[in-house]
């Protein structure tokens, strides 16, 4: 189906989420939105399934104009739409999940649960899913329920199949069997748009890029144009991708982990039997898929989680951290830089420079007695914003109004300017934009460079690669293996899916 | 995904769009609003119930234009004798008559002021307590034992009492903020309880001769007044019964303020009130906090507790506590939690309470004025219904 919007404008009051917005999608082609975060991929997608109204343009599909009420009316009309987030029933099986919400019913009005297999299993076997209509969801790999998804738009005569940030939550493998079946689906003559911000994938299996910039179409591209290029059309200016990485003397070990266990919080045991070292300038990273013990291990180190009783010890310069408050180690110098900076690392209501604040309530400079050193604080503020070219008006703006680049940019700067000789940067650049993305892992390497140690973790296999010295792989709570930073994309791949060789 | 808007065009043409929605989201228009709401809408019941109006009802078609002039006049009368009541009365036949309805609301104003702050500290970090009526009267307790069971010299009677009736009141609320650290016991319920704890505590004090049973006392459960070195001074002599319970609601105000605002205390108790996620990853220990704030939340009630138990030179019954735990959480919120609009709400409600009797003599029943206390905090806490009705912009969608 040919899809075609036109003159698509979205106000959300001052703001312009899209502007004059205008795509043609010829049938049977993928097309990609690429555009950093917050540049009204999202937006646009929601006008077209329904969730919003445009304020002017149309939506036409086989050159018909549309009036969409709801994601029903879009659905109705071919639509489909995988979401970033599942919308799936974990304790349903994946036939009760495809026919939810269009339930095939026999003569007496009851489920016809054999319809809604035979279903599955006829779209299943025409791309080559491989999906077990009887199989429950909770059981599945991420992966298969992402195949669920598309299955449940497609079993709706989707003839139009929007995929939002599909890969963000797939292993390289499965990003790759991602890819084959869209160009399978797109071969039978479905329509995909494929959103992303990540250049790798859309240059691996897009017909034609639109690039996106603050609500605009800002231009169209072939995925034979560099990386650099498309990178460039995102952001707005050149970008260079590539990260400096000197050679560096060995340093003193200055984290040692042995043995660690830890439990998640449903009393799993998420990290298992854990041990690694991090020397000063070094970057370790903690590659995996999203998942696998990563995020318990993180907040283990700074001691936001216990690790589990008679299991190892975490050392840092040789002292025992095991008795160690969170206050306390942050004191030793662990900086911190959490995976969800709203959550863990931010108070959105707080202004800039009281977030600067946020761990050193206790002592000068911010403290003076038990009173605020406002004077000291604003200066330091002032100091901080400059050098990490946090872009706002004013030190005393909420956090939370600031980008998504500029919040973590807070963080950062927060985390880099105390005298931490331990770093534990968790996602650092998650729903950053490439700009931001740039400059954090330059001063990353600077801190690496000035002999500071770092514990990088990253599901981003390409940050993996630009930044590590050596790379641990987590697989289910356990280390895979250690190698260094010349391993290759497919052997990383390999051990992310827990397999050794 | 939560995609972040930008501003595309911001700067063009929406600066005064942008100054009004600033304006709007501000606290004090909107509780401006609020108030002039809940007003209305007590004016409307005071007319619509009033007798002289209801006896026209039948009328209403012939001559709706009587129904409407009585209607005007019982709104201007019942609001006109509120202020009479409260600020100024001109018809007083002497000038301490004409002054005294202002010393009146103040006098009423400096329990709610104080108690107002400690349910607002608590608001800010993000404790609902309702506890008030508890740690008030807990408060209660150690106050009458030292103003009636001790005796001290002029100054530092009164001064040990007050300490007594603060230490008492942060000592009730600490177990609050104790048992939820520790176990996890919402502090709702844990305050409702002890407020019925507290309650029959005292009353069974009170009812005790070898406890707080005032001397010769019979059934009724009542304490001997505050003695004479323990009693707060008034202010302004004999004539107005104005005493330094206002002095004291002031300064509190100061240190709630210098607390919240300037202090790298009140700094982590906002901090564990809007994300304590981020507190904990930031070396700050939420459970202790939990404790140290609600301890500090009920010591400000405590503020009120001394100011009932002193403040009067009769002995006290139960119901000194004049619902003032429960008043202080319409104060908190119509002031916004913060030390000015505590202040101002707290004089405004004080204000209610000194007119109300002069509105009864008008004829005018007061506990409309609770009515409109109602709504007025019902309206600031549904800012979304004050912007539908009066068709204010939406908030800015982050």
């Amino acid at each position: 189906m040919k899809l075609e919007l036109r003159g698509i404008t979205k106000r959300f009051g001052a703001l312009i989420a899209n502007d004059d917005i205008n795509i043609k999608v010829e049938s049977g082609e993928i097309r990609s939105l690429l555009g950093e975060n917050g540049a009204g991929k999202s937006t646009l997608m929601n006008v077209l399934y329904g969730l919003y109204q445009a304020d002017e343009g149309q939506i036409l599909l086989d050159d018909v104009v549309q009036n969409f009420k709801g994601p029903g009316d879009a659905m109705a009309a071919g639509i489909g739409m995988v979401h970033q987030h599942f919308m799936l029933i974990p304790v349903f099986t994946v036939a009760e999940n495809v026919v939810l919400g269009n339930e095939p019913t026999n003569k007496i009005g009851g489920l016809d649960l054999d319809t809604a297999r035979v279903r599955v299993r006829e779209i299943s076997d025409r791309f080559g899913f491989n999906v077990d209509p009887d199989a429950l969801v909770e059981d599945l790999p991420v992966g298969v329920q992402q195949r669920v998804e598309i299955i449940k738009a497609l079993s709706r005569d989707a003839k139009i199949l929007v995929l939002d940030e599909p890969t963000a939550v797939l292993t390289p493998q499965e990003t790759d069997e991602l890819m084959q079946i869209m160009r399978e689906l797109a071969k039978a003559g479905t329509s995909i748009i494929f959103i992303t911000h990540k250049l790798r994938e859309v240059q691996a299996v897009a017909d034609h890029i639109t690039v996106i910039r603050l609500g605009k179409v800002v231009g169209e591209a072939k995925p034979t144009d560099s990386a650099e290029t498309l990178a460039s059309l995102m952001v707005g200016r050149d970008v260079d991708l590539k990260v400096d990485k000197k050679a560096q003397a060995e340093g003193a070990v200055v984290l040692s982990v042995e043995s660690i266990s830890v439990l998640d919080e449903r009393d799993q045991r998420a990290v298992n039997n854990v041990s690694f070292e991090v020397r000063a300038g070094e970057v370790l990273a903690i590659a995996g898929v999203q998942g696998n013990g990563q995020t318990e291990l993180a907040e283990a180190l700074l001691g936001l989680r216990p690790t589990i009783k008679g299991s190892g010890d975490i050392k840092l310069q040789g002292v025992s951290l095991a008795r160690h408050t969170v206050r306390k180690r942050l004191e030793e110098g662990i900086g911190y830089i959490p995976e969800d900076r709203k959550k863990d690392g931010l108070v959105s209501e707080f202004t800039i420079s009281e977030n600067f604040m946020l761990n050193g309530s206790f002592t000068p400079p911010f403290a003076s007695g038990v009173n605020i050193n406002f004077a000291k604080r604003d200066e330091i503020s002032a100091q901080l914003i400059k050098d990490f070219d946090v872009r706002t008006q004013s030190a005393e703006t909420p956090v939370g109004k600031l980008s998504g680049g500029n919040q973590q940019k807070v963080v950062v700067a927060r985390e880099l300017s105390r005298d931490v000789k331990l770093l534990i940067a968790a996602q650092p650049t998650r729903g950053v934009d490439v700009g931001s993305i740039e400059f954090i892992h330059e001063r990353i390497m600077a801190e690496r460079d000035s002999g500071r140690a770092i514990v990088l973790i990253s599901t981003e296999l390409d940050e993996v690669l630009a930044l590590a010295d050596r790379i641990a792989v987590m697989y289910r709570g356990k280390i895979v293996g250690i190698v260094d930073a010349n391993a290759t994309r497919e052997q990383l791949g390999k051990m992310m899916a827990g397999i050794t060789s | 995904m939560s995609e972040k808007l930008k501003p595309a065009a911001a700067e063009s043409g929406s600066r005064s769009n942008e100054l009004l929605r600033e304006i709007m989201s501000g606290t004090p228009v909107r509780i401006g609003l609020s108030a002039l709401l809940g007003f209305v809408i007590g004016a409307i019941f005071m007319a619509a119930f009033n007798e002289d109006v209801v006896q026209t009802y039948g009328t209403f078609w012939s001559n709706p234009l009587l129904t409407f002039q009585l209607a005007g006049e019982t709104i201007l009368n019942g609001y006109g004798s509120l202020l009479r009541g409260s600020i100024f009365n001109p018809m007083a036949p002497d000038v301490v008559g004409m002054f005294r309805p202002l010393t009146e609301t103040l006098r009423l104003a400096a329990p709610l002021i104080v108690a107002g702050l400690g349910v607002s500290l608590g608001f800010r970090v993000g404790l609902f307590n309702v506890g008030g009526t508890g740690q008030l009267v807990f408060g209660l307790l150690g106050v009458t034992w030292v103003s009636t069971r001790m005796e001290m010299p002029w100054g530092v009677h009164l001064l040990v009492a007050l300490i007594a009736g603060v230490v008492f009141a942060a000592v009730w609320g600490g177990i609050v903020g104790l048992l939820k650290a520790k176990t996890g016991a919402h502090e709702v319920i844990v305050t409702i309880m002890l407020n019925y704890v507290a309650l029959n505590l005292f009353t069974w004090f009170l009812r005790e001769p070898n406890l707080l049973l005032e001397e010769n006392g019979g059934g009724t459960p009542k304490s001997d007044p505050p003695a004479l070195t323990a009693q707060m001074p008034l202010i302004l002599g004999d004539s107005f019964k104005l005493h330094i319970g206002i002095i004291i609601a002031l300064l509190a105000v100061v240190t709630y303020w210098w607390l919240m605002e300037r202090s790298t205390i009140g700094y982590r108790f906002k901090l564990v009130g809007h994300n304590s996620h981020a507190a904990k990853a930031a070396g700050i220990s939420v459970e202790r906090t939990y404790i140290w704030a609600m301890a500090a939340s009920a010591a400000f009630i405590g503020l009120a507790a001394v100011n009932q138990g002193l403040g009067e030179s009769g002995g006290l019954t139960t119901s000194i506590h004049a619902n003032i735990g429960f008043d202080a959480i319409t104060v908190a919120l119509l002031g916004g939690s913060k030390a000015r609009g505590v202040l101002i709400a707290g004089l405004v409600f004080g204000a209610f309470k000194a007119g109300g009797p002069s509105m009864q003599i008008v004829g005018v029943s007061p506990e409309i004025l609770g009515v409109v206390q109602a709504l007025i905090v019902l309206f600031v806490a549904a800012p979304p219904l004050v912007r539908a009705i009066f068709k204010l912009p939406k908030k800015e969608i982050v």
